[in-house]
């Protein structure tokens, strides 16, 4: 009995010490963006790498999406003879909901597991640990570049997905299923407002910060994981939690800021 | 000549969950020499390098650096104080994703406000006096386990430290490498007049770089003035060490 209350303790002083080094974690990530030398160049290649390659994930989930909505919209609009609002059903749906999220899902799973693994295995062979000796702060070095270019990305993905997964919704209401382009167009240009607009690029942004906090923090502190974090296995173990913490935080995040925007 | 102590550990008192690391442990460090630390594995021979960086805090006790006491300084201080420092951690430490040049040149580029053609002239120069030459555009996965300790080496030194902290420098190495890598070290130190401290089990043949000697066993250190010293001493632990790991203790002219 002893034995299972110093464990339960143990667990929640472990969270509360996470929660802590979290935030410590945040906090330096802000110092970082105001330290110089600025490294443009690393910003500029953590673009590419973040943003640019992320581009055909990006389309063919947004095209796929849009494709579903499409069909899905189209036979539950029927339903009450409503098949013009399917262009307002369609685009609503995007660039309120499914674009910022499943946009930041994505860039989760893609860059966000590299983004963790990549600083775990610089803390693990002692690198993060070099920098320091070198009076060099890992922050401005290694991780404010990224963060700058996920802000930066993630928003610009979010809008090509909308397009994109609009034209899927087009392919797949007019063209296949012989909707009026008219009624498509026109319903989209009544309905979205800047209201929906802003709602979904703010969602973006936080989504982005929420990406890079959760996943380079995880990495940052592989070696403080619970139950081992060094080795491969606890870069695995850290990559892993920090999808799934990452993922989470972003649907609960979704609805705390339609919830705080409606 | 009175020797000054450039490092000061003062009843330094460092666990790890339930285990003591160092157990009140005081012991000085002076400028110009080269001191050895020695224990067997798990000792914490590198958490002192650690310490003695501020990576990691003790729980009881002061570390000075220059008569500056470093425990709980700030962020921006303590950066100050590690410029004093180079660094060869065990394994190199090399940025994966950058070459022989870009890891060699990364202090430079970061810390001096050199242009880049001054930095390029410094950088050949190091890779040149380290046989590094023709290996610039190699990345560390390119890299033998000696030719990444000699660009540690080489990066640790191109601030030119007034201290230089070796964590394990051979281990892993084979002895004909071990060997390259002591003469290199003897030769930097002759050149750059850098105090050193070296963490190592390689015993007893470290011991032939050694001013002083510290045995690290149980959380306590014991210092010595020469690995000799270390056979004679009556303290049981080191009597054991010294058995286990010694044997003869011989001064060879390898170094030379």
């Amino acid at each position: 009995m002893l034995n299972f209350i110093e464990k339960t303790g143990d667990y929640f002083l472990s969270i509360v010490r996470d929660l802590g080094r979290m935030g410590l974690f945040l906090l330096s990530l802000i110092r970082g963006l105001f330290s110089r030398p600025f490294r443009f160049r690393e910003v500029v290649r953590q673009l590419r790498m973040i943003g640019a390659d992320s581009f055909w994930v990006i389309f063919f989930t947004g095209a796929f999406t849009g494709m579903v909505l499409g069909l899905q919209g189209y036979y539950s609009l029927r339903k009450f003879g409503s098949e013009g609002l399917l262009g307002s059903a369609v685009a609503l749906s995007l660039i309120r909901e499914l674009g910022p999220v499943l946009t930041a899902l994505m860039v989760t799973g893609r860059a966000g597991s590299a983004m963790c693994a990549e600083i775990g295995i610089m803390r693990n062979s002692e690198q993060l640990d070099a920098l320091e000796c070198m009076s060099i702060d890992p922050f401005r070095f290694l991780i404010t570049p990224k963060f700058l270019a996920t802000i930066i990305s993630v928003p610009i993905l979010t809008q090509f997905f909308n397009v994109v997964g609009i034209g899927g919704g087009y392919l797949a209401g007019v063209v296949l299923l012989e909707v009026n382009p008219g009624a498509f167009f026109s319903g989209i240009e009544q309905s979205v407002v800047n209201q929906d607009i802003n709602l979904g690029i703010i969602k973006s942004f936080v989504f982005a910060l929420l990406i890079v906090w959760i996943c380079a923090g995880r990495g940052y502190y592989v070696h403080k994981i619970r139950n081992g974090g060094f080795g491969a296995e606890g870069v695995s173990r850290a990559t892993t939690q920090a999808v799934v913490m990452s993922s989470i935080s972003v649907l609960v995040w979704d609805y705390l800021i339609t919830a705080v925007m409606l | 000549m009175e020797k000054i102590p450039v490092i000061e550990f003062r009843n330094i008192v460092k666990n790890f969950s339930s285990q003591r690391v160092l157990d009140g442990v005081n012991v000085s460090f002076e400028s110009g020499q080269t001191t050895v630390i020695a224990g067997a594995s798990g000792q914490g021979k590198s958490v002192t390098l650690k310490l003695i960086l501020g990576l990691l805090a003790p729980e009881e006790g002061e570390i000075l650096v220059d008569g500056t006491n470093i425990v709980g300084m700030s962020r921006k201080a303590i950066n100050e104080v590690r410029g004093k420092f180079g660094v060869l951690f065990q394994g190199g430490a090399l940025l994966d994703s950058v070459t022989v040049y870009g890891n060699v040149a990364l202090p430079l580029r970061e810390r001096s406000f050199l242009g880049k053609d001054e930095i390029d002239i410094q950088v050949r120069q190091m890779l040149k006096q380290l046989d590094l030459e023709g290996h610039e555009d190699k990345y560390p996965a390119q890299l033998s386990g000696g030719m990444k300790k000699r660009v540690g080496l080489a990066r640790a030194l191109m601030l030119q430290p007034d201290i230089m902290l070796f964590d394990e420098p051979t281990t892993g190495l084979d002895p004909h490498i071990t060997l390259d890598i002591y003469r290199l070290f003897y030769r930097t130190q002759r050149q750059f007049g850098y105090t050193a401290i070296i963490v190592s089990h390689d015993i007893p043949r470290v011991f032939n770089l050694a001013d002083k000697v510290v045995i690290l066993n149980k959380g306590k250190m014991v210092t010595f003035d020469s690995p000799e010293e270390i056979q004679m001493s009556t303290d049981p632990v080191v009597a054991d060490f010294a058995s286990e790991t010694m044997g003869h203790v011989y001064r060879s002219n390898e170094m030379e």
